[in-house]
């Protein structure tokens, strides 16, 4: 985070009613002066809809919006120095990719010259020279995204909007394109914000992530904050794949505070607790796969248990294997090069320094 | 393998029968059968149950009047003879005019094509607005245009005499030309709405954030893409107004009539002789135009319609 350099984009109490549906409730967000800023939900929980809001493609219920430190928040969208990325490209068709790219600019009145200097330089940063000529329906999707990109380019704006652009990709495209947006913004700087509900592009993208759910704002945090130390269970659910193991409990104070669940019991002396007061009670324990130990690697572990493999999924690069652990099911991984079977004796066991505890009503970290 | 050897030695032991085959590439069809016979069957009857009364029309219409006489209205005729085309377009008498059909056709064509384009511009415009732009009221607005489509002409046929009186244009071409533009508005607002609504909202909104606005969009944008439903338009337009004939014959004056109510006039007079090839020849006359509307314009008219019924 580069907060030397100001703030980009500044929101401010805003929320947005569809008649009585409320759908953002006084959201606050600040994003830096070059930042990457990814807003990561599942659907409708808000966060395109944030984004259309700070395109002024939707009027606001309440609060406001800066870009640049200027109040945008009744300016028209061509007014606020935004450029967009739409999930489905949302070229024009009848029109050339010339003719796309420049179709602002000439409603703008900006002189031929400047226009052709503009796409040319946009043309050569996304490579879409040789296709200048072509109409969008001859174009394959990857194509068509880079276009898409380029009409936000050639705009010289300060902030990028991106809505969910790689959504309609294949799964080998939208990776190749993912780097490529990262590469964009190491090259030009400008402050991004971009939606999806795509963990990994959020990971890999984002220099901070604003993980979403009912049109309020989880956690905004970097990456791996949000996956190490997730605020509430919803969080620590939605990050991650395969997704964290949530154990039901009960969490018992004293000198050595400890999470017990049928018959097995964790020691929590190096778990950083949030805050001062140790709550007691039904809470719910989150361990990520990878952070639980296995065979020899589990002795070394403060907390350590035996069992059984239930179920085997290899999975290429590495092999996600089931067992039981006080009655719950749990996940862990394996090297792939190790061969399991179902019923294999097998010792676990992990540092609860690396989980989560969670309070089992409220979901909040403990 | 052992099962492949059975079945050659049982298609051996069967003789001449080469029906046990191993099924491979695409199913065979048989060209008869049942379901063939039903269907190409049941296309025949109805073609020959439309096009038996355009024969029969044609062939009347070439024949001369003794010919008709003897009554034999579906054999071809053994003299073709083009007078009653020629009577039909510029002689046939309507009340007092004796010039044919030749006047009422020129007042059709003054008539349909600015009522085509004025209402065709305004809907198209108004379909626009409702789809992209939702002002507020909107959905009362497009209820109320839709509940226009439903109320039956014969109850604002008066009204709309004593409107025109009083603004001064009952009895001419234009007054007919803002009566057809109006009544024509419902069902061309749904038709441009539906249409316009099917569009993806982002092109919309990168029209929006590309700096474009209300007639920059419409213009630039939505119209190169909505070739489809102007020519459904068109085709609703042009055949609805040219075959009109209520309109026509309230609220314009007998040297302003319409093509239709002057062919009324021709095949219903009711003195002298009913020249029936001179009627045939006036009806078709008449029907040509929205014939060759369809014919020139039937494959876009099907996707056209198809693209504006998608949603409701």
């Amino acid at each position: 985070m580069t907060a030397a350099n100001g703030t980009s984009v500044s929101i401010q109490d805003l929320s947005l009613n569809f008649g009585a549906i409320s759908v953002l409730q006084t959201l606050n967000l600040d994003v830096a002066e070059g930042e990457f800023i990814v807003l990561l939900g599942p659907s409708g929980c808000g966060k395109s809809t944030l984004l259309n809001c700070i395109a002024g493609l939707l009027d606001i219920s309440e609060g406001r919006i800066f870009i640049k430190g200027k109040n945008v928040t009744w300016e028209e969208p061509k007014d606020r120095g935004i450029g967009m990325v739409f999930q489905s490209y949302a070229l024009y068709p009848q029109m050339t990719v010339e003719k796309n790219l420049s179709f602002g600019l000439r409603v703008a009145g900006i002189p031929k010259d400047d226009i052709a200097k503009r796409i040319a330089r946009a043309a050569e940063i996304l490579q879409i020279e040789p296709l200048l000529q072509r109409k969008p329906a001859a174009l394959s999707g990857g194509q068509r995204q880079r276009v898409a990109i380029g009409r936000a380019l050639v705009r010289d704006v300060d902030v990028f909007l991106f809505d969910e652009p790689l959504s309609n990709l294949d799964a080998k495209l939208r990776a190749e394109l993912r780097v490529e947006i990262k590469l964009l913004h190491r090259n030009l700087q400008n402050t991004m914000i971009y939606v999806t509900h795509d963990q990994i592009e959020a990971m890999t993208l984002a220099d901070r992530i604003a993980v979403m759910k009912g049109g309020v704002i989880q956690q905004l945090d970097a990456p791996q904050t949000i996956y190490n130390r997730p605020v509430n269970r919803f969080v620590a659910g939605f990050l991650g794949s395969p997704a964290m193991n949530f154990i039901d409990g009960e969490l018992q104070a004293g000198a050595g505070p400890m999470f017990k669940t049928d018959g097995v019991a964790v020691p929590l002396d190096r778990y950083a607790f949030d805050g001062t007061d140790r709550p007691t009670g039904a809470c719910v324990l989150g361990i990520r796969p990878e952070h639980i130990a296995f065979g020899e690697a589990a002795r070394s572990m403060p907390f350590a248990a035996d069992g059984a493999v239930e179920i085997v999924e290899p999975m290429g690069s590495d092999t996600l294997v089931w067992t039981k652990l006080g009655g719950h099911n749990l996940s862990f991984r394996v090297e792939a090069e190790r061969t399991l079977h179902n019923g294999d004796p097998i010792r676990i066991g992990f540092d609860p320094a690396r989980a989560s505890l969670f309070d089992a009503a409220t979901g909040n970290r403990i | 393998m052992n099962m492949a050897n059975t079945t050659a030695q049982t298609s051996t032991a069967a003789g001449a029968r080469q029906d046990i085959i191993d099924p491979c590439g695409p199913k065979p069809r048989r060209m008869i059968s049942r379901r063939n016979i039903f269907l190409y069957g049941t296309l025949f009857v109805m073609a020959a149950y439309y096009l038996l009364p355009l024969y029969v029309m044609v062939v009347t219409s070439l024949k001369g009047m003794p010919e008709i006489r003897l009554g034999n209205i579906f054999s071809p005729p053994l003299e073709i003879t083009f007078e009653p085309w020629v009577k039909a377009w510029s002689t046939a008498c309507t009340g007092l005019n004796c010039d044919g059909l030749s006047r009422g056709f020129w007042n059709s064509v003054r008539i349909t094509v600015p009522s085509v384009l004025l209402s065709i511009a305004i809907a198209s415009v108004n379909g626009y607005a409702l789809a992209n732009w939702r002002f507020k009221g909107a959905d009362t607005f497009f209820i109320i245009l839709i509940v226009g489509a439903f109320i039956p002409y014969q109850v604002m046929i008066y009204p709309i005499v004593i409107i025109l009186r009083e603004i001064g244009l009952y009895g001419s071409l234009s007054g007919l030309v803002i009566v057809h533009s109006i009544f024509g508005m419902p069902i061309l607002t749904l038709l441009f709405r539906n249409y316009f609504s099917s569009m993806p909202e982002e092109l919309f909104r990168a029209a929006r954030v590309d700096g474009a606005g209300f007639w920059g969009i419409f213009l630039r944008i939505m119209l190169p893409m909505s070739l489809p439903i102007f020519v459904v338009a068109i085709i609703l337009q042009v055949t609805g107004i040219w075959n009109d004939f209520l309109f026509g014959v309230v609220y314009t004056r007998p040297d302003t009539y319409p093509m239709t109510v002057q062919l009324n006039n021709i095949v219903n007079s009711v003195q002298g002789v009913k020249e029936y090839n001179v009627n045939m020849a006036a009806t078709i006359l008449t029907g040509l135009v929205p014939l060759i509307v369809y014919f020139i314009s039937g494959k876009l008219f099907v996707r056209g319609i198809a693209a504006g019924a998608v949603k409701g």
